[in-house]
């Protein structure tokens, strides 16, 4: 697909996500936000998914099909309205779901309130029912037709939650069928292959616990999350 | 039919949205949307924008929201200077790097800061939660005068800078209404926001 030969352009050098990277003193020097993805392309280093991955479309212009990052102005500004309300939305929604069944409870050795969760629960259904509703409608993909980065991104967020036990395409038919059309795009075996680490999630809990950076770490978080 | 931008110049995206227009001189029926009176959640503006935020823009039968798309989608329709969005692949990177960071980083705390300074102590009534110091010497935040003496220096220079580009008049003109926001809490009608009383107690307290 497309998409793998432009993943097969350039040599992406891949820093394993674990607990204690992030921190580092050699990831510092890259990147002084601390958080991954970082791109760096010959002395050049970039952060921020969505800017990166404009970056590759434009870059690797000849080889990367249109649809996924579409020139036509009003379809390019469907790309930018999505990759801006996601931020808040879905995606924060989603990683707040998994963040709460899987770090914080561990992090603040505190239980979470049933409260909180239904709240996260309550946002991430909202956030859901807009991406039916306002960005997919009645289309196959969020542009139209064909496939682009937009639902990409989305539909990762979905599946970030799913490894802890919370599927949010559970009873949306709607969302499955997209998700399906997505997959197939894609590849299956690309899917898989970005989503390996993640579905093996819900030994992380104990994972943390047992690291042995965990104890440094655990301040550290415990700003996050508060 | 003109271009609308559905806005409240409360809000931060629609001043970058307000000032963008205006500077590169893009006519607009400017469509005035009151947050405040719970406008965003009129039938008439579900049409427009189902997401019932602001900024949003209709052009003919074209809608749009997210003030980041609008300013980028006013940008390439009306060949807006290159220096504002440039073609260059590093420096188009570097501008969309700030957005999408911007989400969640300074737009997100100053919008916190705005809400425990301004809106809430006239809603909840929380103790003697007095507006000591303004919310204009608030944080540093992109877009709004800042009093001299609580931002950092290249900061302010930086503000001083932008204030000079966009143009004094210009400035104070999308600004005109956020600066008295202390002043407009005096008259608030607190019954009217109650409806953002759930909202709050979630969020802040």
């Amino acid at each position: 697909s497309t998409l793998d030969q432009s993943f097969s352009l350039f040599s992406g050098i891949f820093i394993k996500y674990t607990l204690r990277q992030q921190y580092s003193k050699e990831f510092g020097d890259i990147s002084i936000v601390r958080k991954v993805p970082v791109m760096k392309d010959g002395g050049f280093i970039l952060t921020e998914s969505t800017a990166i991955l404009e970056y590759l479309t434009q870059k690797y212009s000849g080889s990367v099909a249109d649809h996924w990052f579409p020139a036509d102005l009003q379809q390019r500004a469907r790309v930018n309205e999505y990759f801006s309300w996601q931020h808040m939305n879905l995606r924060a929604h989603c990683s707040k779901v998994f963040l709460l069944r899987v770090r914080v409870p561990i992090v603040m050795d505190a239980e979470i309130p049933k409260e909180t969760m239904d709240f996260a629960l309550e946002n991430v259904k909202q956030s859901l029912n807009l991406l039916e509703e306002k960005f997919l409608q009645s289309k196959p993909f969020i542009l139209g037709d064909k496939i682009s980065v937009a639902d990409v991104v989305a539909v990762v967020e979905i599946i970030q939650p799913i490894g802890t036990g919370f599927d949010g395409f559970e009873g949306r038919p709607k969302l499955i069928a997209w998700r399906d059309r997505v997959k197939k795009e894609l590849g299956e075996k690309l899917f898989e292959e970005a989503h390996e680490a993640l579905m093996k999630s819900s030994n992380m809990p104990q994972k943390l616990k047992n690291s042995s950076s965990f104890a440094q770490l655990k301040p550290i978080l415990q700003k996050l999350f508060r | 039919m003109a271009l609308e931008l559905y806005l409240d110049l409360f809000s931060q995206p629609c001043r970058s949205v307000y000032i963008f227009a205006k500077k590169n001189n893009i006519s607009f029926d400017f469509k005035k949307l009151s947050l405040l009176d719970g406008q965003q959640y009129g039938e008439d503006f579900g049409k427009i924008s189902l997401i019932r935020k602001v900024p949003a823009l209709r052009d003919g039968d074209f809608c749009l929201a997210e003030s980041v798309a609008i300013m980028l989608y006013l940008a390439e329709k009306f060949k807006t200077p290159d220096f504002w969005y440039p073609a260059d692949l590093r420096q188009r990177a570097r501008v969309n790097e700030y957005l999408s960071w911007q989400h969640t980083a300074i737009r997100m705390h100053g919008s916190k800061i705005f809400w425990l300074r301004v809106r809430s102590p006239s809603l909840i009534c929380v103790g003697a939660v007095r507006l000591v110091m303004s919310y204009l010497s608030s944080l540093p935040f992109i877009g709004l005068l800042a009093q001299r003496e609580s931002c950092s220096e290249p900061l302010s220079a930086w503000r001083d800078r932008v204030q000079e580009a966009v143009g004094k008049e210009l400035f104070d003109e999308a600004h005109q209404y956020i600066l008295g926001a202390q002043e407009s809490v005096k008259s608030m009608d607190s019954s009217k926001m109650q409806v953002y009383k759930p909202k709050i107690l979630r969020l802040f307290m």
